[in-house]
């Protein structure tokens, strides 16, 4: 039972930690990288390797699914030097950062090193996106608008 | 049908080094880079995604530069990529209630949870032409207002628990999603392979069949019940994880489009819906989209087919304007031997026409005299 659950928050911190780490830009991803000075040795299982995935939408926003499209994404497997395995899949084409982030989910895999990673990449990053997000939202609050009906003159 | 031909290599060369020339225009300029053509010209980034049917807005940049700005042929070099690569697989259903949202706007509700966010919008421009655009003049940064942190909820959503609005078609999930990249195209065909049809559809053609419904060519009295535009998380579910994660976001543009009341004996009155879902900042696109959906639904709720946006197999063959341009360009090709074989036809037709005419006149002429 307490196996099981805390297989469960593992697989939720692993889930948001990929997450986080997808959504990142590149270049602030690989700077707080290079600020860890973290550099285990890396040997590539698969990939990386560009492909697509369709994208699913629903008929009127929650009904049956349909494709929309295909997004590029790149995807990649690694072992590092402790034995850990990390699997990354990003959208779009940049091949370093993905396997940056299946080297930092395969650190990540290793008790001794999981929170260094959260404190030092994962958590700056999600504040980055955070800011970014809360930019954009006041950004768009400043263009909502109240319509008011105008009375008709024929009453 | 045109034949192979051979010869012309050299001609070929310089035809297109010369328009590798004309492409860079003139050298003194300093030429575009992918990030000035992603980030000044997006929405034709945006078209050119959402038609080429792949999100990647640095391949959308690079198409367009390619093509010298011709978003078409911008589009088959992004659908000619894609033939390229694998398909891992497919996402989540995305969830555009979960949009961050930077547009949102009703034309049926005033005032509705989340407010009309008119974001970076054309609307209630004047359509002046601006001079001070020659230039690179600096910008007032954009105003920020306060985040009330309130949910931005979907008009469908609102309108749907009054039960006054068709619900979402039910799920089926043991029903394989269509593909119409997998599938060839069968008619009659489902709402979702129409829908892929659609979202991949040219601008201006549906953009033209909407414009028809609207004036009277299978009329649906369309309210634009919410336009959306902004980001959704893509979730992918990855197999040696055993768990979906977020592998990106997208940009999309979805409207629902709302139509006349439609009652039967089994259901009271109720609006129903037309829905449209397009990459990038594609209002226009998506507008046109929900229509023609709705449009098309004529069979499925028991409208007279009358007009060509309700005639599915006319709309969904000729949407797709990598198909139309293929088959409308082939006529450059050579049909030497084809055309030779119609002018010997055409030369023996004419032979024949002038004998049998030149016969009815010695007939008449025999008959003239006959007579006299």
């Amino acid at each position: 039972m307490a196996l099981a659950e805390q297989d469960e928050s593992g697989v939720a911190a692993r889930q948001r930690r990929l997450s986080v780490l997808a959504k990142a830009e590149g270049k602030d991803l690989l700077a707080l990288w290079k600020q860890t000075g973290l550099d285990p040795a890396v040997e590539l299982l698969r990939g990386p390797e560009s492909g697509l995935v369709a994208l699913r939408g629903r008929i009127g926003g929650g009904g049956q699914p349909f494709h929309v499209g295909e997004v590029s994404a790149t995807r990649v497997t690694v072992r590092i030097e402790s034995g850990q395995v990390g699997h990354a899949m990003i959208s779009g084409r940049d091949a370093r950062k993905a396997q940056l982030v299946a080297v930092i989910d395969a650190l990540a895999q290793d008790p001794a090193q999981v929170e260094r990673i959260e404190r030092d990449i994962v958590a700056p990053l999600e504040q980055l996106a955070g800011e970014a997000d809360a930019k954009l939202r006041e950004e768009t609050a400043a263009t909502r608008v109240n319509f008011f009906t105008m009375v008709r003159g024929e009453d | 049908m045109y034949v192979a031909v051979k010869g012309g290599e050299a001609a070929i060369a310089n035809a297109h080094r010369l328009l590798a020339a004309r492409r860079r225009g003139d050298a003194q300029v300093p030429g575009l880079t992918l990030e000035q053509i992603a980030g000044q010209l997006s929405l034709a980034v945006d078209r050119v995604m959402g038609e080429g049917s792949l999100y990647d807005p640095e391949l959308a940049a690079l198409a367009i530069k390619q093509a010298r700005g011709d978003l078409i042929e911008a589009v088959f070099l992004l659908r000619a990529y894609r033939t390229t690569l694998p398909r891992f697989g497919h996402s989540e259903p995305i969830d555009t209630g979960e949009m961050i949202v930077e547009r949102r706007i009703s034309a049926i509700y005033k005032d509705l949870p989340g407010g009309q966010l008119l974001g970076p919008t054309f609307d209630y421009t004047h359509r002046l032409l601006d001079p001070a655009l020659a230039g690179d003049a600096p910008l007032e940064a954009p105003e920020t207002g306060v985040d009330t942190g309130e949910k931005v909820t979907r008009v469908s959503d609102i309108l749907g628990d009054e039960g006054l609005i068709e619900d979402d078609p039910v799920t089926d999930s043991k029903r394989p999603v269509a593909d119409i990249t997998r599938t060839p195209m069968e008619f009659p065909m489902q709402r979702d392979a129409r829908l892929q049809t659609l979202a991949r559809g040219d601008e201006g053609f549906l953009l033209a069949l909407a414009y028809s419904t609207q004036r009277g060519y299978a009329r649906s009295h369309p309210f634009a019940g919410e336009i959306r535009i902004g980001e959704v998380d893509v979730e992918v579910m990855i197999p040696e994880l055993g768990f979906a994660v977020v592998i990106g976001r997208v940009k999309l543009t979805e409207c629902q489009m709302v139509n006349q009341f439609q009652g039967s004996a089994k259901t009271p009155p109720q609006f129903t819906r037309g829905y449209g879902l397009v990459f990038g900042q594609a209002e226009r696109k998506a507008m046109a989209m929900s229509l023609c959906d709705r449009a098309l639904r004529a069979a499925e709720l028991g409208e007279d087919i009358t007009a060509p946006a309700q005639d599915e197999e006319f709309v969904l063959s000729h949407c797709d304007n990598v198909q139309s341009t293929g088959f409308v360009e082939h006529l450059k090709l050579p049909h030497y031997v084809d055309f030779q074989a119609e002018l010997d036809l055409v030369r023996r037709m004419r032979a024949e026409h002038f004998a049998s005419a030149a016969k009815a006149d010695d007939e008449t002429d025999v008959a003239k005299e006959a007579a006299e």
